[in-house]
């Protein structure tokens, strides 16, 4: 059940700080890490996106949805569809018709969706996105198994995102400006409403709320959120896929917000980047008297999993929370 | 389409659902009783699987594999409900979503590291390799008949034992007031642990049975997962009855889909659960 507000709605000021220093480093990064870090770091800046687009409906709402990546990789192939084979295409239609698109997905399926509650609505996105999966993994026109190529990054005139470190930048922005954007929602009334149901969706209702509209409003923009997030990853590595609308995909997805923690979108943040960092140890691990440690990384990930659902289930900004509490507590009574 | 034809994919379609009802009446009970969404219940049905083929490969007998490899499971499951997921009957779904998904990844590499990422094939037993023929081409084999037999005879016994014994009045009365019924003398925990061994039971007999005709290949659990809760959306979480009418549904969808439809056959099933959303939003079978 959950409380009245989620945790860190509101961030402490030594949170923001740290949040602000990181920042200052990501924007200082490109000037001194190496190019194979600085592909990594905007895959983290990229999925950062998504998982904030996933708090919305998990942390803010109370919905678990487990087909979100049926959003993010929507986006991504819109871009493959548009982008010619033989030259780049424009960013500036290009972005906001893959966004459009998983918003109509977003917003066709949510339709169905957010009619259910609790365990139904977990497991009926995790079948729509299967759903989804299924139409581009079985038909060859969609690319079938293989996926398709993204021959060129899209043409921005402006700046060349074909300079990774341009591409770093504008994901960094638009990262910030997602993270801003959501931060401003969360206060607003829209945001108190969603805010509203997840603690008692029922006494919304008798407050006169339209809850299934403000559910279906905030899946419907969580997806084209999510779009946004698969528009820069397809853009990025010139490949999409079905893995990536994925039930891995999917889960990792909600993993990395956990392991953050929910309902702040920092809390997103600090997952995606942790998540992948993870990811990259626990695949780059090394060979062991014969035990290849790296080839089973599913094993340690899992084990990893369990070990935090177990041990820490309000993820790392919890754990710090905790703590600062704990200090806050040892220095004085007021609270 | 000719009436053996018809006839043959009946048949296949019913046994199709069949086995997706034995696995859907687990991961159904399961959720019911306990309240407990389990991901990884589709490893079950992997596990089965390749416990059928190298059990198989160890006694020579396919009806030793079948038993041995139930006690095992059984015992599996009452080991793994005893370890993780009686901590986890009062917690949110979503942790419950995060543990069994955290399963999927470790089952998947034990897998790996214990038995390889071959794809491997298990010899129909003497007895069962006949076919039936129907017409001078066309024949059924007597494995896939054995197989439906297997499943109708759990689902009686699951059936019978629900609706007819004490040990099903219990978990009923379990299902419906968990507290009221601990008050009243009965061991609950016992009950919960019975009740997931029952449905990892379940699963994994489905998973050693269709081992002959699916053959045993590593990922084999997640897509009969999916399958398994579309199964338990439309017939309604916690009801055995539903699950089987499901099943019997998504089995005739499915495989007169995949041969009048082949362009849309994946998509059928969703289509159906769809509509079976719009009208019942909480599945035909409400408990």
């Amino acid at each position: 059940m959950s409380d009245a507000h989620a945790p860190l709605e509101t961030l402490p000021r030594s949170l923001k700080i740290l949040l602000g220093t990181a920042f200052l480093a990501l924007a200082a990064f490109p000037f001194v890490g190496t190019d194979y870090y600085l592909q990594m770091v905007t895959r983290m800046m990229i999925l950062a996106i998504f998982a904030m687009s996933l708090d919305l409906l998990q942390g803010v709402t109370g919905l678990v949805s487990l087909g979100h990546a049926a959003y993010f990789g929507v986006a991504g192939y819109a871009l493959a569809f548009l982008t010619p084979p033989g030259e780049p295409v424009s960013l500036w239609w290009t972005l906001p018709a893959a966004v459009g698109a998983s918003a109509l997905l977003a917003l066709i399926i949510g339709f169905l969706v957010v009619r259910t509650h609790g365990i139904y609505f977990i497991m009926v996105t995790m079948a729509f996105a299967q759903m989804v999966f299924y139409a581009f993994f079985d038909n060859k026109v969609l690319g079938g198994s293989d996926g398709i190529y993204i021959n060129f990054k899209p043409e921005a005139i402006l700046f060349d995102l074909e300079n990774k470190k341009v591409f770093y930048f504008f994901t960094l922005a638009l990262m910030v400006l997602v993270y801003a954007f959501l931060r401003r929602l969360l206060w607003s009334p829209f945001g108190r409403a969603l805010a509203g149901i997840r603690v008692n969706e029922h006494r919304m209702r008798a407050l006169g709320y339209g809850t299934f509209n403000h559910k279906l409003a905030a899946f419907t923009l969580a997806g084209a959120l999510a779009g946004l997030a698969g528009f820069l990853w397809g853009a990025q590595s010139g490949y999409v896929n079905p893995e990536l609308m994925g039930f891995h995909m999917s889960a990792h997805v909600i993993m990395m917000v956990i392991l953050g923690g929910m309902g702040n979108f920092a809390g997103a943040i600090v997952g995606a980047f942790s998540f992948e960092y993870l990811l990259h140890v626990f695949k780059d691990l090394p060979q062991v008297a014969g035990f290849h440690l790296g080839k089973h990384w599913q094993l340690w990930m899992g084990l990893f999993i369990v070990a935090l659902v177990v041990l820490a289930p309000r993820g790392i900004l919890g754990l710090f929370a905790s703590l600062l509490k704990d200090k806050s507590e040892k220095q004085g009574p007021q609270t | 389409m000719d009436f053996v034809n018809f006839l043959i994919q009946l048949l296949n379609s019913v046994q199709y659902g069949l086995l997706l009802f034995m696995l859907a009446a687990g991961l159904t009970l399961i959720f019911g009783i306990m309240g407990v969404v389990n991901l990884a219940h589709g490893s079950f049905y992997m596990l089965g699987a390749y416990l059928a083929w190298s059990l198989a490969a160890l006694t020579q007998s396919f009806t030793l594999a079948i038993i041995l490899g139930t006690l095992l499971s059984v015992l599996f499951g009452l080991l793994l409900e005893w370890l993780l997921f009686r901590h986890f009957y009062k917690r949110d779904h979503l942790d419950q979503v995060l543990l069994t998904f955290g399963l999927i990844y470790v089952f998947e590499e034990m897998r790996s590291i214990l038995w390889g990422d071959d794809v491997h094939g298990v010899t129909i037993p003497d007895v069962l390799s006949a076919s039936i023929p129907l017409t001078e081409t066309l024949s059924y084999p007597v494995y896939r008949l054995f197989m439906s037999g297997v499943c109708l005879l759990l689902a009686l016994g699951l059936y019978l034992l629900i609706s007819k014994t004490r040990l099903g009045m219990k978990i009923r009365a379990g299902a419906f007031n968990h507290e009221m019924t601990e008050a009243l003398g009965v061991n609950i925990k016992l009950i919960h642990a019975l009740v997931f061994a029952m449905g990892v039971g379940l699963a994994t007999i489905a998973g050693m049975v269709a081992a002959p005709v699916s053959s045993v290949y590593p990922n084999m659990g997640s897509q009969v997962l999916i399958m398994c809760f579309v199964v338990v959306v439309i017939g309604g979480i916690g009801s055995v009855k539903g699950a089987l009418i499901a099943a019997l549904l998504v089995g005739l969808v499915d495989t007169f889909g995949k041969v009048l439809l082949p362009q849309v056959a994946g998509m059928l099933v969703y289509v159906l659960m769809a509509i079976v959303l719009l009208y019942k939003p909480e599945g035909l079978f409400k408990n």
